[in-house]
């Protein structure tokens, strides 16, 4: 047996057979990966298919796994589909579409038995595997056809696997017109440019190929109502309607897309209907230290103000983030998190900045960190993000991650804010002659005391904020009484903070013996992997953490299970460590199961870790 | 004018003390104390809102000095180098403050001459002036990036490096508006403080201001005696506020001996009147500039005056049309969007 706490060791995967050999069609249940050269347009095939597929009524979700770089370099897309929902991110693919020459043979080689590989015929010295079904495509043939020249031929290839992919799958033609209509605007002669190609390859794959592998699409209902959406889009959405009024930030993969996403919604929806002018400002900072400090000056002055960023740019901003905590700056920072240290993998996910985040800022910081898991998280905390900081007058860092914020993931619609936006304890002129104005004084008990804006016409709103010591009335000070009081105060604050932040979700079964907790975009393995361990026999509880500061439901969680599985995407167990100090008479219940390779984590490495452990443990 | 018994009020009924801050914890004859005093003197003469006006700062000996002045404004003493930013966030958020922020030759010239450089270039509305004494005084004694090459100082040593002009770091900016000044002469840095108040984005004042515990010594090109002896003004400035505009004889006649005057019309109508001291110098000419300072280097002068001015770029909160309401005072409904809003929007994803 492992000692308790300890780490759990990662059991080799094991294989299971893609085609069961029994002659039975497989419906509605595999993974496709799409390998292709990034920089040729693939991603509209790939989109295109996994829109198809949505529009079928079957659930499903694409991942993306790109290189750092424009152009040249492979690239694989995933498109998982299930018809019980599981989206989670599933290796090896059973289908292959071998697009790249270059990774072809390590493509194939990761096919299980009776996996599907769709190929290029016009390639040269290509051995096809024996145990799979391979169907060869002459895309160049179909391009003369097709009369197609110059800079469009890669990305035309591109719809040839398409039109093979939906002959073969039995996806609808008229489907796959949608997902085109709506991915070029209904600009129709782009539509009718690719559709052309699509049906060239339908056609020819039905008449000249024989379809002998089990795979099958049949239309379900199970996506009626929902959109697609990457994780991005939704934080910048929920941002837009939580009423940010300025943005600053510095290009960085994989947060880029969320700040674009803000640069599209805007001005779109957020300019004053009177006179068309911006009720908000989005500034392309010089780098993340002067991103993170224009967000403090406005976040000072009373703006809703956000930052997105990632592991290195989040270093930069340390200090002023410590200054925010000190100084009690309402801001807000999205990190899509990516893989560290120093530039890492840049364009892989991970979960790896949570310690640091947690305690980012020298000297005795704590900041609330917000885990989305979901696309409707992302638009939920991206409106209560700002709610929060401006409530507790902090910094507030929403985790995200590049899978989670770049990958497209299916939703249901999102609801409009029930709740109106809350801006926290700001006096008026009025108020503050009616009741005085003590910066940092405790009138309430919570921790939390009022601020005044700069404007306020009142002259005894005034105060310099600062990062260095000061007394209750915001004043310079370095006696040790009003150091202890102002940290023990902020300290407090904090204590009020766990009952305002998002609470945990709960997932309880009967007969459960054991308890997993996690935060952020590991959910759907999760959910996957518990499904699959109890068909096993094995019924776990779930504790899906929101929020740092944790509450009570966490340490009950705890306390009730002999067995916790912590689990998430980095090296050393962070989330794990933070249990492990906020409840240490409990520690040994908690078993660390982290692991970082760039990836998505997926049900069968969860799976097979727990079933390892377990089956040492009992 | 007014006198009497009272204590002076302006024109809105304050007085000069409800322009001042905490009394200062800085060395005595710090260079650095007399621009306190200037702030003070110039705010209350031109009868500022204390609401209107947020002070900055970054960490060093100067920028402490927010605390000495405008106590019933706002104000953030904010990180090392790291005023411009928090400046450009807080006048976007609220572009009807206007700020005044006071940094130091480390706290710019080093660790913050990237955004310094930035802020010039958004032309953010701010008076950034930067108290230059050539040394690290927060510090005790480190040269600092304008510090003069050779120069030796106790406890640093012998500088091996050429300093940095950071007016020229703010022309070649695009900064609009760059003056040098002494510490030692309030008049002028009265006179272009309040010019600067008036500008329509950034303001850069470099003004020279000894450090008297580190770096006084009279061979220091950033010491009191070398300034006294060495200021040469390239103007005699003075303010023309804006319901005072005088005829132009009227001008030479009243305020200042014969030569040459030129009157510059600022963003709000204000004027600043500039007799030329010396003959070819133009302040609109950038290059001119440019080439002047550079002569100035080459010939150790230290010339003082408005050296560039020009107010044709729109400043920052210009640039991203902002709403005419501050976006901090925006209520909630220009701050969320319709319901029918979203519900577009996610038909849109459909
Ligand atoms: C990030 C960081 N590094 C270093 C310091 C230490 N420090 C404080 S003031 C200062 C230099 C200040 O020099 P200057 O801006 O010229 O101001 P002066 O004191 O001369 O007015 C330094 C290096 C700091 N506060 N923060
Ligand atoms: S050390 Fe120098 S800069 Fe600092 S207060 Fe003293 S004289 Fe002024
Ligand atoms: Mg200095």
């Amino acid at each position: 047996m492992s000692p308790p706490g300890a780490k759990v060791n990662i059991a080799p995967s094991t294989l299971e057979l893609a085609d069961p050999g029994n002659g039975q069609a497989i419906i509605n249940d595999f993974s496709i990966v799409v390998a292709t050269v990034n920089g040729t347009g693939s991603q509209t095939s790939n989109l295109t298919l996994l829109r198809a597929l949505f529009k079928m009524g079957i659930p499903i979700n694409g991942k993306n796994i790109f290189p750092s770089n424009i152009q040249g370099l492979p690239t694989w897309y995933h498109i998982r589909v299930s018809h019980e929902g599981f989206i989670a991110f599933r290796e090896p693919a059973e289908i292959l579409v071998a697009f790249n020459q270059v990774t072809a043979k390590a493509d194939m080689a990761k096919l299980p038995a009776g996996g599907v590989c769709l190929y290029s015929t016009d390639w040269r010295d290509i051995s096809l595997r024996d145990d799979v079904y391979n169907y060869g495509i002459p895309t160049n043939q179909f391009l003369r056809q097709a009369g197609v020249k110059g800079k469009i031929k890669d990305y035309l290839t591109n719809m040839i696997y398409v039109g093979a992919i939906v002959q073969l799958l039995g996806i609808k033609l008229e489907f796959i017109e949608e997902a085109l209509a709506y991915h070029f605007g209904r600009r129709q002669q782009l539509v009718d440019q690719n559709m052309g190609i699509v049906e060239m390859s339908y056609e020819w794959v039905a008449e000249n190929l024989e379809k002998e592998d089990p795979y099958q699409v049949v239309p379900l209902d199970q996506t009626d109502g929902q959109i697609l959406i990457t994780g991005n889009e939704a934080a910048a959405l929920g941002a837009v309607f939580g009423g940010v009024t300025v943005t600053s930030w510095y290009p960085i993969t994989p947060s880029t897309s969320l700040v674009d996403a803000l640069n599209d919604f805007l001005p779109k929806i957020r300019r004053d209907p009177d006179t068309g002018r911006a009720t908000f400002a989005v500034i392309q900072a010089e780098d993340e230290l002067a991103a993170a400090g224009m967000v403090m000056g406005a976040g000072w002055a009373g703006a809703r103000a956000m930052t997105a960023t990632s592991g290195p740019g989040l270093s930069l901003m340390s200090e002023f983030v410590g200054l925010g905590y000190f100084a009690e700056i309402p801001s807000v920072i999205w990190d899509i998190q990516r893989v560290g240290p120093s530039t890492g993998l840049p364009t892989r996910t991970s979960q790896g900045d949570i310690l640091f985040a947690y305690y980012l800022g020298h000297g005795d910081t704590k900041n609330i960190l917000l885990f989305p898991a979901t696309a409707e998280e992302c638009f939920e905390f991206g409106v209560i993000a700002f709610d929060l900081a401006e409530e507790i007058q902090t910094p507030v860092l929403v985790m995200s991650d590049l899978d989670l914020g770049m990958n497209t993931w299916m939703t249901p619609q999102f609801k409009f804010p029930s709740e109106p936006l809350k801006r926290g304890k700001v006096l008026s002129a009025e108020e503050v002659e009616e009741r005085g104005f003590f910066r940092f004084l405790d009138l309430d008990g919570d921790g939390i005391t009022y601020r005044t804006l700069p404007g306020n016409k009142n002259p005894k709103s005034a105060y310099l904020n600062r990062g260095t010591g000061h007394n209750r009335y915001a004043v310079y000070s370095e006696k040790p009484e009003d150091w202890e009081e102002n940290m023990e105060r902020l300290n407090r604050k904090f204590e009020t903070a766990r009952g305002m932040v998002p609470r945990p979700v709960i997932d309880q079964v009967d007969g459960a013996e054991i308890g997993i907790i996690a935060v952020g975009s590991t959910l759907p393995a999760i959910e996957e992997a518990r499904s699959k361990l109890a068909k096993s026999g094995l019924s776990s509880d779930f504790l899906r953490i929101r929020a740092l500061p944790t509450n009570d439901d966490t340490r009950d969680f705890v306390a009730n299970h002999k067995r916790i599985y912590v689990i998430e995407l980095n090296r050393d167990g962070q989330l794990h460590q933070l249990l492990t100090v906020e409840m240490p008479e409990m520690a040994s219940r908690l078993m660390s199961l982290s692991r970082i390779n760039g990836f998505p984590a997926t049900a069968r490495w969860i799976m097979n870790s727990i079933q390892a452990h377990e089956s040492v443990n009992n | 004018m007014r006198t009497g018994q009272r204590e002076k009020t302006n024109d809105i009924g304050l007085s000069r003390a409800d322009y001042s801050g905490l009394t200062t914890t800085l060395c005595q004859g710090c260079g650095h104390n007399s621009i306190s005093s200037q702030i003070i003197a110039v705010a209350f003469e031109l009868n500022i809102r204390p609401h209107e006006i947020i002070r900055l700062s970054g960490i060093g000996c100067s920028s402490k000095t927010p605390a000495y002045f405008l106590g019933k404004s706002h104000g953030f003493n904010s990180l090392h180098g790291r005023m411009p930013a928090v400046g450009t966030g807080a006048l976007i958020a609220n572009h009807s403050l206007l700020a005044i922020g006071v940094s130091g030759d480390g706290d710019t010239a080093s660790i913050g001459m990237g955004q310094f450089k930035h802020l010039m270039r958004r032309n953010v509305r701010m008076v950034y002036i930067v108290e230059n004494n050539g040394v690290y005084g927060l510090t005790k004694g480190q040269f600092s990036a304008t510090a003069d090459e050779g120069q030796e100082l106790k406890y640093a040593g012998t500088n091996p490096f050429p300093p940095e002009d950071l007016c020229v770091e703010a022309i070649t900016a695009g900064c609009g508006f760059v003056a040098r000044a002494f510490s030692g002469d309030p008049k002028q840095v009265r006179e272009l403080l309040k010019a600067a108040l008036s500008h329509r984005g950034t303001a850069f004042l470099d003004i020279i201001s000894p450090c008297v515990t580190f770096n006084n010594r009279d061979t220091s090109t950033k010491s009191y005696a070398w300034g006294k002896e060495h200021a040469e003004p390239l103007q005699d400035l003075a303010y023309v506020p804006k319901d005072f505009v005088p005829r132009m004889d009227e001008i030479m006649v009243t305020h200042f001996s014969p030569g040459e005057v030129k009157l510059v019309e600022l963003h709000d109508g204000s004027h600043i009147q500039l007799r030329k001291l010396e003959e070819d110098y133009d302040p609109a000419d950038r290059l001119g500039a440019l080439h002047r300072l550079e002569w100035a280097r080459q010939q150790s002068e230290f010339i003082t005056g408005l050296l560039y001015f020009n107010d044709s770029r729109p400043s920052m909160a210009e640039v991203n049309d902002l709403t005419e309401t501050p976006l901090t005072e925006l209520p909630a409904n220009k701050l969320r969007p319709s319901p029918e809003a979203l519900e577009e929007i996610m038909h849109s994803f459909l």
